[in-house]
């Protein structure tokens, strides 16, 4: 349970972006491996793209890609809450106008491929 | 008019600082009833050993803060009707500083603080010179009178999770103070505030977790303040390497 002083939106998004932090961390390591891999054991390393080809595999990507996102534009976030003296109101306008240029060019993006 | 009012179920901390646990009251309902009214009420009619504080009840004093159903709050302003759970209210003395006794708290390390963060004004002048105008519209003005409203009544300093972690961490409160004073174009030791708030216990343990800011009961943006000072700190330190 979130004891209820942190229930508000500035909370959650840390909270988002300290775990995703955390997922990214302890992804790496592994990813790194695998990639190695490639120039240790390039048998092993097929047999392992196979494995990933598995759908739940590839669902588990999702969240590796969505975790990654979270904790990019969580820094973004956090550098300009900290490091542009603008008014609250114009951050606002700005995460909205950064979020709503992310969608519109992802979905570009996504129709081009 | 003359019913029988609705009974409250509310829970009070009693207890000092080494033990304590809730104690179960009812309390009779009432039209614009404020949480500080219901202890009051407790207190004059059901235990008069309860302790709580109060001075103003009107949000002026900043002593009356407590943990309510979990969220600090100034109870002599917080109406019943808002905050009211399915008729039950939780009653606490505020997080992140000694209990005394029952509700109320030991507040010397929240002020010790505010001294520890050089928040006290650094002259520039002798109090024969004449009156220095000042444009409110000032840019330093500004930031420095935004944070002026603050009554010290610790909420902020409550809600704070960096605060409750680290026991040296100065807390909202009194870096807020130390960047209103840094803006102020009168104060002559700018160096000694960017010191005293760089340190261990200084702004960049801040984690812009922004609980200060929702919970201030007066509307002002501690978060921001420290963010301000942030910025100044680590641009002195790139320039002057301290
Ligand atoms: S923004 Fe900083 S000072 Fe305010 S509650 Fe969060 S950690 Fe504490
Ligand atoms: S900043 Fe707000 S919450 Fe904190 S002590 Fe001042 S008035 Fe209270
Ligand atoms: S009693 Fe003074 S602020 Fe509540």
């Amino acid at each position: 349970m979130i004891r209820s002083h942190r229930t508000h939106t500035l909370w959650l998004a840390y909270i988002l972006h300290r775990v995703s932090g955390l997922g990214l961390a302890l992804f790496l390591p592994t990813h790194f491996y695998v990639l190695s891999l490639a120039l240790t054991q390039p048998e092993r390393l097929d047999g392992f793209l196979h494995f990933v080809e598995i759908p739940i595999v590839k669902v588990a990507e999702f969240g590796l890609v969505f975790l990654l996102a979270v904790h990019f534009f969580g820094g973004l976030r956090l550098m300009a809450l900290e490091w542009l003296p603008w008014s609250a109101n114009q951050k606002t306008l700005a995460a909205g106008a950064v979020a709503g240029a992310f969608l519109i060019s992802t979905t570009f993006f996504l129709r081009a491929i | 008019m003359s019913s029988i009012p609705d009974m409250m179920d509310v829970s009070i901390w009693r207890g000092d600082g080494t033990f304590g646990q809730f104690e179960s009251f009812k309390v009779p309902a009432q039209e614009s009833q404020t949480i500080l009214d219901v202890v009051a009420w407790v207190q004059q009619n059901q235990d008069p050993t309860l302790t709580y504080r109060y001075a103003c009840r009107v949000g002026m004093c900043g002593s009356c803060a407590m943990m309510v159903n979990g969220v600090p709050r100034w109870t002599c302003r917080t109406h019943v009707k808002k905050v009211l759970v399915n008729n039950n209210l939780e009653v606490g003395p505020l997080r992140n500083l000694p209990v005394i006794k029952d509700l109320a708290t030991d507040m010397d390390p929240f002020f010790d603080k505010w001294v520890a963060a050089e928040g006290v004004h650094h002259p520039t002048k002798t109090r024969d010179a004449p009156i220095e105008p000042i444009l409110p519209t000032n840019a330093g003005r500004v930031e420095a009178s935004s944070g002026i409203e603050c009554i010290n009544c610790s909420v902020c300093y409550a809600a704070c999770d960096t605060v409750a972690n680290n026991p040296d961490y100065l807390g909202p409160a009194a870096l807020q103070r130390a960047w209103t004073v840094y803006n102020d174009s009168k104060d002559a030791n700018k160096q000694a505030v960017l010191d005293a708030v760089s340190g261990v216990g200084g702004c960049h343990n801040c984690h812009s977790q922004g609980s200060c800011t929702v919970h201030c009961p007066n509307g002002l943006n501690p978060m921001n303040a420290i963010a301000g000072l942030k910025r100044v700190t680590a641009m002195s330190f790139f320039k002057n390497g301290k």
